[in-house]
């Protein structure tokens, strides 16, 4: 039967082979295994993708065309939790456009086995947060006679972090260090030595003490545990997978950002592939619309296939054409018409664009098959 | 402590807001104050707002006191004998007008029957809750706002009589409709505001049902017959005009018939309807490229040695032609002066437009469509008693717009044209349904409006009845026959060789950006190369320096303006647009060099 098998690794993708593998009976002919492979050998040279075929082109209209349809608000649910995310045309674009910053960077992180199942979840997910010492203040004091800050601090707040003074002294001593700290029930006075005693000084270093990091993760703006198919997880604002994959009560195999230059960073550019995919695909199905996935995988390849995410602009897909009058027809054809001349660069004319321009059969469909013999001359 | 502001100003403190207002109000319907003025209390921010100035919306409704209007059947009968007018009662403190502040502070009722000891003010009328638009559409209280809103704006577009001397104005772009109706079925503005002398539509004989297919998607079937007979046609007029300029240097245009020698002379044929002073005979049947107006202009540029030149410089050919698809009939000649003092000429064109098969038409309900076909009366349904109906209106329209009211003068329609009188279809303050109804059952047809009808075609009789009454139908100024366009070759534009753009210059129907991406999406790229053959030229190339060359074509030598004639020369075939393109590229300094191979 192997021996079967391997003849058809030829023609047939291991996938797909291992696919069939996994689902034929165990006690099964060797001539119905072979008809079953032709069958599938059949079925999947009929899948394939004509020559000539305008693959781009026809993706771009079947993402385009819907994208037209999209609705630029979404709904929102009173009284249910839930974070601002970017979705829709907005969305699409960001990631399209390849842009570094998106606009809510989020994170899914899935919990190891007691925790995932709610324990200490709302601790757990507080934890993660990035605290900052604005957080657990109640009011900031500026003492003007006596050169001294006086922070009165929340003790409920200090306690549901789970942190406590001691961590808040080293954090202020930490990045304040000509700071004489004393503390006295929930307040904890700074005083400034005889050098800054200018009012200017204590005003600035107040605004400063504000942004002391108390603990969490930083880049996490904010925590939300949901619970979804049974089990808890912690939603975030903010990325940091890196930092978070530390700690050791989150599950590393699952965790999910949607930021793709992260994913690309930490999991490599074939991970940044399917994220891409992932992502373009979550907001299309969001808005109830219809496009085929091979259509984003062929965008999210192109996007993908220099080793970097470059995004569909003039500053990314388009600048690696080959052609200039290609380059030039998509944006700012002055600058790249002047940059190809300096260097004297030779358009070969071998695709769609440039051969439209000068009214050329484009090579794809019926203008790509020419004669391979070579015609004599006179 | 209330603050007092007086048309936005502060002006003082006053201890008891409601006594003040109240007092205002009083003194104002007593007279002793003027009428303009309105007073407003702001309970929220304890204010008193008094406003006199002018630019403020106001209107007018009657004053309720205890849950008794002071509008009393004596008024009205003296109204009525013309003892009184309306102002007499603003004077009396019957009626007053108030703006958009001090209507906050009243409780308006909609009329007498919903009156209560509350209600301070009372509706003169439903009516006037609606502007004169939306008044002329009937029975508008039973259909969506939505639909009455575009029921009132549709009859904006209808064709009427816009002016009565209409025959000596000169209009750009009029229509007339020839044989205009009173509507059956009105509202009490129809009367008032004078619609009924200049009324824009006609009452048809409509059958609700689908006619084969082309009533779908809100067409309408129309009867030929009925056009034959007059229905829906109008008159299209349409000014030509010529003014006979002055240039510098003394020279002038002259409207005359052109001179042989003039540059740009058509040809005799196109002047054939001129008279000797150059201006067309009223009456004249003329069609596209007929001159109007003949008229001969100065040459462009005189150079200074044109004025002692012994030969006359031909004068330029400029006179008003008919352009392409245009004709009509020459319906007047005006000749008069120009605000310059100029000799001014203005003809007016008339050519009539019968409906044909894309015309608009729309009942007063926000049912518009097309005319999908034009069906002999012979093939038109016809009831038991013989009729046909003039148009053929599709179900489909009715359920997702809901206009009720257009299937209510649609019974109202038939119960006044058998009764012959009108009915009253004013919003809120109809003609009940009910009367209509009884009354169609006492002259003898069905309650409901629908009757027995045979297929015009095989005889047969339906297997439903069908609901046949008449509606008031209006033709809108949106007619094919000044929309049509089509080209297959024809004019192209001198710079970049491709075809002219719009209907007024012959244009080609562009094939976008978008429209090219589909082409070679499905492949079709010999086909996509055809289309854009438009401006295709040849063009020599110098294969030593790559630019384009010259063709002297009258000597028949190819030479390169930068590397002489030893050089070889090749054509090629690109579009112009690209030979443009290399000319920009060598404007920016840039050398674009085209390296030339065989394809083969």
């Amino acid at each position: 039967m192997s021996r079967l098998f391997k003849k058809y690794e030829e023609v047939l993708p291991i996938r797909v082979i291992d696919d069939i593998k996994d689902n034929i009976p165990d006690k099964i002919t060797d001539a119905r295994l072979k008809q079953i492979l032709d069958k599938a050998v059949l079925q999947y040279e009929s899948m394939k993708v004509m020559p000539g075929e305008s693959v781009g082109i026809v993706g771009a209209e079947s993402i385009g065309e819907p994208g037209t349809q999209m609705t630029l608000n979404t709904f929102h649910f009173a009284g249910v939790a839930e974070m601002n995310v970017t979705m829709g045309l907005p969305r699409i674009i960001e990631i399209l456009d390849g842009k570094k910053n998106i606009q809510t960077p989020m994170m899914e992180i899935y919990l190891k086995k007691p925790y995932s199942q709610g324990k200490d979840i709302k601790k757990i997910a507080l934890s993660i947060k990035e605290t900052k010492l604005d957080e657990i203040v109640l009011e900031i004091m500026v003492n003007i006679a006596e050169s001294k800050i006086e922070l009165v601090f929340d003790e409920q707040k200090i306690e549901s972090i789970g942190t406590d003074y001691s961590i808040i002294q080293k954090a202020i001593k930490s990045s304040f260090k000509n700071l004489a700290i004393s503390k006295k029930g929930n307040v904890i006075s700074l005083k400034m030595s005889e050098k800054e005693k200018e009012i200017n000084e204590l005003f600035k270093t107040k605004e400063k003490i504000k942004d002391i990091y108390i603990q969490g993760v930083k880049g996490i703006k904010q925590v939300l545990p949901i619970k979804k198919d049974g089990e808890f997880l912690i939603v975030t604002a903010g990325t940091n997978m890196k930092k978070v994959m530390e700690l050791d009560y989150v599950d590393k195999t699952r965790i999910m950002s949607n930021d793709i230059f992260e994913i690309a960073n930490i999991f490599g550019i074939e991970a940044a592939r399917q994220a891409v995919i992932n992502e373009v695909y979550k907001v299309i199905q969001n808005q109830g619309l219809n496009v085929d996935i091979r259509h984003l995988m062929l965008v999210s390849d192109t996007m993908c296939a220099s080793g970097t995410i470059k995004g569909v602009t003039r500053y990314g897909v388009v600048k690696e054409k080959a052609s200039v009058l290609a380059r030039a027809s998509f944006e700012t054809p002055i600058k790249h018409i002047f940059n190809a001349s300096q260097i004297g660069e030779i358009d070969n004319l071998s695709s769609v664009v440039e051969n439209v321009m000068l009214n050329q059969p484009v090579p794809v469909g019926t203008g790509l098959p020419g004669l391979i013999t070579k015609v004599k001359r006179d | 402590m209330s603050e007092v502001y007086l048309n936005g100003k502060f002006v003082g403190k006053i201890e008891n807001p409601f006594e003040f207002v109240d007092k205002v109000k009083e003194e104002r319907r007593k007279g002793i104050l003027n009428s303009n003025i309105n007073i407003y209390y702001n309970k929220r921010m304890n204010d008193v707002i008094i406003n006199d100035d002018k630019g403020r919306l106001r209107r007018p409704l009657i004053v309720v006191k205890n849950g008794k209007p002071l509008l009393t059947e004596e008024h009205i009968k003296k109204l009525q004998k013309n003892e009184i007018s309306f102002s007499n009662l603003v004077k009396q403190g019957v009626i007053e007008y108030l703006d958009a502040l001090e209507e906050e502070n009243t409780f308006v009722a909609f009329s007498k029957e919903y009156l209560t000891p509350e209600h301070t003010h009372m509706e003169l009328t439903p009516l006037v809750m609606v502007g004169l638009c939306t008044s002329l559409v009937p029975y508008a209280n039973f259909s969506p706002g939505a639909r009455v809103s575009i029921g009132s704006k549709n009859q904006k577009q209808a064709l009427g009589m816009y002016a009565v001397n209409f025959p000596i104005r000169m209009d750009m772009d009029v229509n007339i409709l020839q044989t205009p109706q009173i509507p059956i079925v009105q509202s009490v503005m129809h009367e008032v505001s004078g619609y009924n002398k200049h009324p824009s539509g006609q009452n048809l004989v409509v059958a609700v049902m689908s006619y084969k297919g082309y009533n779908v998607d809100d067409a309408v079937v129309i009867n030929k017959a009925s056009i034959d007979r007059g229905m829906a046609r109008s008159t299209y007029y349409r000014p030509a005009i010529a003014e006979e300029l002055r240039y510098s240097g003394g020279l002038t245009d002259e409207i005359s018939v052109p001179d042989k020698d003039v540059k740009g002379y058509k040809s005799e044929n196109d002047y054939r309807f001129l008279e000797k002073d150059g201006i067309i005979t009223p009456e004249s049947n003329v069609a596209e490229g007929d001159v109007i107006i003949g008229k001969t202009s100065p040459p462009r540029f005189l150079s200074s040695m044109d004025q002692y030149n012994l030969a006359p410089s031909s004068r330029r050919e400029s006179s008003m032609a008919l352009k392409h698809g245009e004709q009509g009939i020459i319906d007047f000649v005006m000749i008069t002066e120009s605000s310059e003092g100029n000799r001014l000429v203005e003809v007016k064109i008339r050519d009539q437009r019968i409906p044909e098969i894309g015309d608009k038409f729309t009942s007063r309900h926000g049912q518009k469509g097309i005319v999908g076909l034009i069906v002999d009366q012979a093939d038109m349904p016809f009831t038991a008693s013989g009729i046909t109906p003039d148009l053929i209106f599709s179900p489909h329209g009715i359920p997702s717009r809901m206009t009720i009211s257009h299937l209510i003068e649609l019974i109202g329609g038939k119960a006044g044209a058998l009764s012959s009188r009108y009915i009253d279809g004013t919003i809120f303050d109809s003609e009940p349904e009910e009367n209509i109804r009884k009354e169609l059952t006492s002259l003898g047809f069905r309650e409901n409006g629908t009757e027995t009808m045979y297929n015009g075609i095989t005889g047969e009789q339906f297997q439903v009845k069908i609901f046949v009454g008449n509606i008031y139908y209006m033709k809108l100024k949106h007619m094919v026959a000044n929309k049509i366009h089509s080209r297959a070759r024809g004019p192209i534009q001198l710079l970049t060789r491709q075809p002219t753009e719009g209907r007024a210059k012959e244009g080609g129907l562009r094939l976008g950006e978008m429209e090219k991406d589909t082409f070679i999406a499905h492949g079709a790229s010999l086909l996509l190369k055809e289309r854009f053959d438009a401006d295709k030229t040849i063009v020599p190339v110098c294969e030593s320096c790559g630019m384009v060359a010259v063709h002297d074509k009258f000597k028949n030598r190819l030479f390169c303006p930068v590397c002489g004639d030893n050089v070889e020369i090749n054509f090629i075939e690109v579009s112009y647009a690209f030979k443009l393109l290399l000319d920009e590229l060598k404007s920016l300094t840039v050398h674009p060099k085209l390296m030339l191979k065989n394809k083969y």
